[in-house]
């Protein structure tokens, strides 16, 4: 059975619905759309069985994703580990302690695969054959090779100084890269008039309901592989905020279903102190957001004018949740700590939210005797830089074993 | 080319008729959408229809005039 249940566009402020194509804002009111679905019509029919009968892919949930028929582009993206961090628990003293680990998404890498094969496959539905993004990083390279594989055109727009490996990371896939040389706010109207004008898919402009969307496979994923379970507390790294409004939009959705129950899950956001409009505005208690000039090693999540900043507020603050920001020193050692405890190698943003998850167990404000979950969405061959000093240089000696045994000897090894 | 911007006025611009002038002096359909007014700033949804440097210009205007001028999207460059 394959019948989309998808039932319209709704705009989020005043309600407006529209029928399904590629907009974005409301036309009364310029609020963002939202797709809606038609959830009672999946009642008995979408059950744990059916889901665990399919391939291991994030399109087991596909009667939640917005697209029509069978996905045409990332058919085998998603379905990554929940690693049960024992070493992680002991180091951070928690009783239950999970990693969602997107760090290894196929096939670029970041949790972008995700909300990407989502935007791409309904791009193909609705009959564009170019797509495009703005990206300094994941997002580029994601579009890149997801188009590639997909056989569509892509056009990838970045800042014109952008480092040299964020632009291989996208240019290996044959997409036309353009640096854009103007001020942060221009290249963003520059995006939005392209968008409007050249009638492609811009995957964060006028696709960007579907595209969204795509994020929640993570949260159906987290809740299948805890047992079928709601979690109780999640930690999410916070750019636009999407991500994490998009994961409590799942955990709503399997519980309206019967598929979990409810557990009262809380939702914690974290940023980068140099860019932390959004934990800002929760810690301050007040819905507005105000935006900020970014400045961290957390590039992924240096967006600092959220578009979806007032939606993840109030996710987190109805949910009993709470938000937190770390300094760069403290997104490096959160960095080390995973791998050397878990052997996982995050980039910067997962360095940010297992910073925030240590920042908010000390604080209190996450329990150590409940599960919480830290949704770790990035790989850290892609932050190279950022670590490159901070890890110990090898100890060079002579190819003898003499003075192996010397090093050996120095350094306390036993025989 | 139709645009669809939020400006934001402060303290300093927030009294003055700013979209009245744009206008005036330019070469522009203004079409308010949404805008909230708090004590010291103000939020404007607005929509611009007009000839791409009719357009341009107006926003260069409104800058000078110290309105901060972005796309509804607000940021679109992702990581
Ligand atoms: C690795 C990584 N994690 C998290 C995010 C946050 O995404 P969102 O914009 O949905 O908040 C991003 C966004 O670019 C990212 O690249
Ligand atoms: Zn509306």
């Amino acid at each position: 059975m394959s019948t989309s249940i998808v039932r319209a566009l709704k705009c989020r402020e005043c309600g407006h619905e529209y029928e399904i194509q590629p907009v974005h804002v409301c036309e009364f009111c310029f609020g963002p759309l939202e797709v809606a679905y038609d959830y009672d019509k999946l009642q008995g029919k979408f059950t744990r069985e059916l889901i665990e009968s399919r391939p291991q892919t994030m399109w087991r949930y596909k009667e939640l994703l917005p697209i029509d028929g069978d996905p045409t582009v990332g058919a085998q993206n998603g379905f990554t580990p929940l690693v049960r961090a024992r070493n992680l628990e002991k180091a951070l003293g928690v009783s239950e302690l999970y990693i969602k680990n997107d760090s290894v998404c196929y096939p670029t890498l970041s949790f972008k695969d995700r909300v990407v094969s989502v935007a791409l496959s309904k791009a193909v539905e609705f009959g564009f054959t170019t797509v495009a993004c703005a990206s300094t990083g994941n997002l580029a390279g994601s579009v890149a090779a997801n188009a590639a594989a997909a056989g569509l055109k892509s056009y990838v727009f970045i800042p014109h100084d952008l480092e040299q490996g964020k632009v291989l990371g996208a240019g290996i896939f044959g997409t036309t890269i353009i640096g854009i040389d103007g001020a942060y706010d221009d290249v963003n109207r520059l995006c939005s008039e392209v968008a409007g004008k050249y009638g492609w898919a811009f995957v964060n402009v006028n696709v960007r309901p579907f595209y969204a969307e795509g994020s929640k496979s993570l949260g159906y994923e987290v809740m299948e592989q805890l047992g079928w379970k709601a979690p109780k507390q999640v930690v999410v790294p916070m750019a636009s905020g999407s991500l994490c409004t998009k994961i409590h939009k799942s955990i709503k959705e399997f519980i309206q279903l019967g598929l979990v129950k409810d557990n009262g899950t809380r939702m914690y956001g974290a940023q980068a102190t140099g860019c932390s409009p959004i934990s800002r505005s929760v810690k301050e208690q007040t819905d507005l957001i105000h935006p900020v000039k970014a400045s961290t090693i957390a590039k992924s999540l240096a967006i600092g004018n959220p578009a979806d900043g007032f939606y993840a507020n109030r996710v987190i603050r109805d949910t009993g949740g709470w938000a937190e920001d770390v300094s760069d020193t403290e997104i490096i050692d959160a960095m080390k700590l995973l791998a050397e405890s878990e052997g996982i190698f995050t980039e910067t943003a997962g360095g940010v939210t297992l910073g925030v998850t240590k920042k908010l167990l000390k604080q209190g404000k996450l329990n150590r005797d409940e599960p919480i979950v830290v949704c770790i969405t990035g790989n850290g061959l892609k932050t190279q830089e950022a670590i490159m000093n901070e890890i110990d240089k090898p100890r060079v000696i002579p190819a003898s074993l003499k003075a192996f045994d010397e090093l050996a000897h120095a350094a306390g090894i036993e025989i | 080319m139709r645009l669809r911007l939020y400006l934001t006025f402060n303290i300093g611009n927030i009294t003055k008729p700013l979209i009245w002038q744009l206008g005036r002096d330019f070469s522009v359909i203004t079409n308010i959408r949404t805008a909230e007014v708090k004590e010291s700033t103000g939020l404007v949804g607005i929509e611009l229809d007009g000839a791409e440097e009719q357009i341009d210009a107006a926003i260069v205007w409104l800058k000078s005039e110290g309105v901060q001028v972005e796309p509804i999207e607000q940021d679109v460059i992702e990581g």
